[in-house]
């Protein structure tokens, strides 16, 4: 046939040269901005070699940097999925007054510099404070120990799990919960049983994001640990501390070993996102 | 089950959803609340499935007083307007939920709760689609599926709101008799809630017209027909 051979263009979208140079420049973009530096830290870490990289790894502060960091995100995880879920039902199934203010609230980690949510828990627990004078007296202080990290922690990464969970919650609405209800089923046995398997894929997202921020984060951290080698410092406070003192090797690996984490989550995340797809479409057709 | 309804009122905030309504319903009928939109017929409805507390009144069921009774112990099988199947479950799982429920004393045993399930997929003319999920149901299969799930409790009473409110013109027809044989065999009393004035005449045997949180009137249909009590029950059955 004839008409196969004319030059076909969709009439909604833009010439050749204008699609590929718009393609060309987010590539670009993409390689300059994040690319490059990415490649960049796992260069530095390895520019003595795979055995100086290691070697800094393996020293006792840098183990206990890593287990620190593991250790609290492993804390911090589970007790922002609880709250996340509690903070998402509440806003979505039930209706009171004040509800657009908590919605604002659960945000407000996002809005405020995560300095200052360290410098808040300092005052709030630190050993010159009412509470934290008491705590320290009674051997438990927070403010410069594992504790004060925790919440510091916690507060900056509250947001995650409540955000995905409210959308997919509002959409799905509360008639499988009522149908549940109507069937006899307790309060508990509709949130195990209908509840948490609706939002499972969300919540997983949710919790991903949470982990990646979590073993990231820095500012709030850096204030409310006290930066003690080998007690204290996180993974990205030892980095800053290494690059501080000219370590460019150690810093460099400590940095891939974080960035190698977060790239394993953001992995796990888009092989979801790909299931995630499914379960949504499925879900969509109901 | 007879069903007396006692100076029901309901109020959201400052609006009043129920003026005080009075209603009682014969063991066995199969009755409409009809009404238009915001008429008050869904919140009377949910009142009595305990999905919602009355603002004051009372609800008896065999002249017991159930105003408080929570909404796991009415046993009024329920059927949701978008019929709120469990999405994640099969269809047979949906069925047996409200066995499995039960309290581990009063749960029937696993083949017991697979005898029944078969029994109500058998009622319900479906028998084979058991291992399906509700995503590949069609709009009539879903609802015949919510109205298994439902009678799988054995209910005290059936009630269903906006039941063939979903569905085509074609499906809406047979469904109705499927609902009519339904009711006749399980002999239950059996209230729904439908906009559609032709289809609460062709199918209850009591029909109550509401409007603006009120009952305008009571009667079988032909009465209705024959002599609306109020402006509004002869506007709406003209239009």
């Amino acid at each position: 046939m004839s008409d196969t051979t004319l030059p076909f263009r969709n009439p909604t979208s833009e010439t050749v040269l204008a699609r590929r140079s718009l393609i060309a420049l987010a590539v670009l973009g993409m390689a300059l901005l994040v690319g490059a530096p990415l490649l960049m830290v796992f260069a530095e870490a390895l520019a003595k070699g795979l055995g100086a990289a290691l070697e800094s790894l393996g020293n006792r502060d840098a183990r206990a940097a890593i287990q620190l960091t593991l250790i609290i995100t492993a804390i911090a995880l589970p007790l922002n999925a609880m709250f996340g879920i509690a903070a998402a039902w509440f806003i979505t199934k039930f209706d009171f007054r004040g509800k657009a203010f908590l919605i604002t609230l659960i945000d407000l980690p996002f809005s405020v510099s995560p300095v200052v949510a360290g410098l808040c828990i300092v005052l709030m627990f630190g050993a010159n404070s009412l509470i934290g004078g008491w705590l320290v007296a009674h051997g438990l202080p927070i403010v410069f120990a594992l504790p004060g990290i925790v919440l510091a922690t916690l507060f900056v990464t509250f947001p995650f799990v409540a955000r995905e969970l409210i959308p997919v919650m509002i959409e799905q609405g509360r008639a499988e919960e009522e149908a549940a209800l109507t069937l006899g089923a307790s309060g508990w046995r509709v949130f195990r049983t209908v509840t948490l398997p609706n939002i499972r894929w969300a919540l997983l997202y949710g919790v991903l994001l949470c982990n990646a921020r979590a073993m990231g984060e820095f500012g709030a951290v850096a204030v409310v640990s006290g930066k003690i080698r080998g007690q204290t410092a996180t993974m990205p406070i030892t980095i800053e501390m290494l690059y501080n003192e000219y370590l460019s090797v150690a810093a460099f690996s400590m940095a891939a070993l974080l960035t190698a984490l977060a790239l394993l989550t953001l992995l796990l995340k888009t092989l979801l996102e790909l299931r995630h797809a499914d379960a949504l479409a499925a879900t969509r057709r109901h | 089950m007879h069903i007396e309804i006692d100076e029901i009122t309901k109020a959201f905030g400052a609006t009043a959803a129920l003026h005080p309504v009075s209603l009682a319903i014969p063991s066995g009928a199969l009755v409409a609340l009809l009404g238009p939109s915001g008429s008050g017929k869904t919140t009377l409805l949910r009142i009595l499935g305990g999905l919602e507390f009355a603002t004051a009144g009372r609800v008896l069921f065999d002249g017991q007083d159930a105003t408080g009774l929570s909404v796991q112990d009415r046993r009024a099988g329920f059927v949701f307007q978008s019929y709120a199947l469990f999405r994640h479950m099969t269809v047979f799982d949906n069925i047996a939920y409200g066995l499995t429920a039960r309290p581990r004393a009063s749960r029937p045993p696993k083949p017991e709760i697979a005898r029944r399930v078969t029994r109500l997929l058998e009622l319900i003319q479906l028998p084979e689609i058991g291992s399906r999920f509700p995503s590949q149901l069609s709009g009539g299969q879903r609802q015949r599926v919510a109205l298994a799930r439902a009678l799988a409790i054995e209910p005290r009473m059936l009630l269903l709101d906006e039941p063939f409110g979903a569905l085509d013109a074609k499906v809406r027809k047979e469904l109705r008799q499927g609902l009519r044989d339904i009711h006749d065999e399980t002999g239950l009393t059996t209230i729904f809630v439908t906009h559609d004035q032709e289809e609460a005449m062709e199918l209850a045997d009591l029909v109550v017209v509401m409007s603006m949180g009120r009952i305008e009137q009571v009667g079988k249909p032909q009465d209705i027909r024959a002599r609306p009590a109020t402006p509004f029950v002869r506007d709406f059955l003209n239009a």
